[in-house]
């Protein structure tokens, strides 16, 4: 006969295998994502944004010169620049910065039908403040 | 009459004051430019990374730790695009562990969100902080928070399974407790926690480290859960993994759209680390931890002076 700490130890193996799958692809598919992208930008297979000679000349410069510079743009700007070898890599660290979204965003109907509204509260606030994070809200990107 | 004398926390605090300050004065904060190839930083970085990556698992701190003020002071890059990088080295190496580390049983999810909700969050404000300071103010804070880093692992005490008598209201609220089996004993652990308002403040200040210096917190994360809050060890520092993946994404998001991430520093990083940290892993077992332990003190001690000499432009 199962005791409550079963069942509870039980629900939180489930909340965990559920977490760690989604992270585990999302991680496999950004690292996959940035490694390919960053061969394309060594091999000259895409074109850089930046030219490779002359990054010894501007990546010892502050973020804002640097920007200046090379006529970088900041916020989600890099996406129309995508095509171009170093700005393609952006996908990837895009990718690997975003994948703990899906996982939380899956616990959410767990703990909603186990009526814990706590933790789907504390799991929908971590995604609205990766998704603020994301969206250059906070941080003045755009 | 005698004179008033200030406290010795006070003439501390005075003297940290100075030491920040000074760096406005150290003059510009473009880093000097090398006149190698410029194939040869990046290389120097992976195998700098790897070899980083190595060192990093039989000593039990995370990379990112020492990533920043290595690469921030030895090579040739703006310190804005090495914590952008140190944050996606922190936060791969976090995300590869994750998963495995749920499956074990070893991180506990109840336990790392809360924390991460309030570290999340002040890490943002951290990375904003961090690039809207100069450089050498960063450089110098950087040195003094990895000699507190080198401090803190001399003296700081581990508690394999400690001891708490009653769990606090707030952590028997949410629910924060679980099992564990204990690889070593193959025992299973149930474990619950105390103190932990005190611990959300905690983490609501490392986020602002993490976010300011992109470092990682695992240094911080795993004293907080372990000693204050009681976590046992193998749960503290598999914790620590989950809580740093949401607090670096958030930090992370920051860094790129600021455009303070440039893919020729950071993936070569993040590539050489996670190579590293493979290798590390198996040479778990053989190599001495202790032995390995004290080399990266020693490394981290000069990376500190280095980077406080740096920002007071005493050794550029």
């Amino acid at each position: 006969m199962s005791t409550p700490t079963d069942s509870q130890a039980r629900q939180q193996l489930d909340e965990a295998f559920r977490y760690a799958f989604l992270l585990d692809w999302g991680t496999r598919i950004g690292l996959v994502a940035l490694v390919l992208s960053f061969a394309a930008y060594l091999s000259g297979l895409l074109t850089p944004h930046v030219p490779l000679d002359q990054l010894p000349s501007v990546w010892n410069l502050p973020v804002n010169t640097f920007l200046e510079r090379t006529g970088t743009p900041t916020g989600w700007g890099w996406l129309a620049l995508a095509h171009k070898g170093d700005m393609s890599n952006l996908i990837g660290i895009a990718l690997l910065a975003g994948c703990s979204l899906p996982p939380l965003l899956g616990l959410v109907p767990l703990y909603l039908k186990r009526r814990d509204t706590v933790y789907a509260v504390i799991c929908a606030l971590i995604a609205t403040v990766l998704v603020l994070a994301a969206s250059g809200i906070l941080s003045g990107g755009h | 009459m005698t004179a008033w004398r200030p406290p010795l926390a006070l003439k501390f605090l005075w003297l940290l004051l100075l030491l920040l300050a000074m760096p406005a004065f150290a003059g510009d904060s473009v880093v000097p430019s090398s006149a190698l190839p410029w194939w040869f930083w990046p290389l120097a970085l992976f195998v700098t990374c790897f070899l980083i990556g190595i060192v990093a698992v039989p000593a039990g701190i995370g990379g990112g730790t020492l990533f920043v003020p290595i690469i921030g002071g030895f090579f040739p890059f703006h310190l804005d695009f090495v914590r952008g990088a140190g944050l996606l080295v922190a936060l791969a190496s976090a995300l590869a562990a994750g998963p495995v580390l749920l499956r074990g049983g070893l991180s506990s999810l109840r336990l790392a969100l809360p924390l991460a909700l309030v570290a999340s969050m002040s890490s943002i404000a951290g990375a904003m902080l961090g690039l809207a300071l100069p450089a050498s103010v960063i450089q110098t804070a950087l040195g003094l928070i990895v000699l507190g880093i080198v401090a803190l692992m001399l003296v700081s005490k581990k508690s394999e399974f400690p001891q708490v008598a009653q769990p606090d209201r707030l952590s028997s609220a949410l629910g924060i407790h679980g099992v564990f089996i204990d690889g070593a004993s193959g025992r299973a652990i149930d474990w619950q926690v105390h103190r932990t308002p005190l611990g959300l403040v905690l983490f609501l200040a490392i986020g602002v480290m993490a976010g300011m210096f992109g470092i990682g917190a695992g240094w911080a994360n795993v004293p907080a859960l372990n000693l204050l809050m009681g976590a046992p060890l193998k749960v503290s520092a598999g914790t620590s993994g989950l809580v740093l993946s949401l607090v670096d994404s958030s930090a992370a998001w920051v860094y790129l759209n600021r455009g303070a991430v440039l893919p020729m520093i950071a993936v070569p990083s993040v590539v050489g680390m996670m190579l590293g940290a493979r290798i590390g892993a198996r040479l778990l077992h053989i190599l001495k931890g202790s032995v390995i332990r004290k080399m990266v003190i020693t490394l981290l001690l000069f990376a500190g002076i280095r980077a406080l000499l740096k920002g007071l432009g005493i050794w550029v």
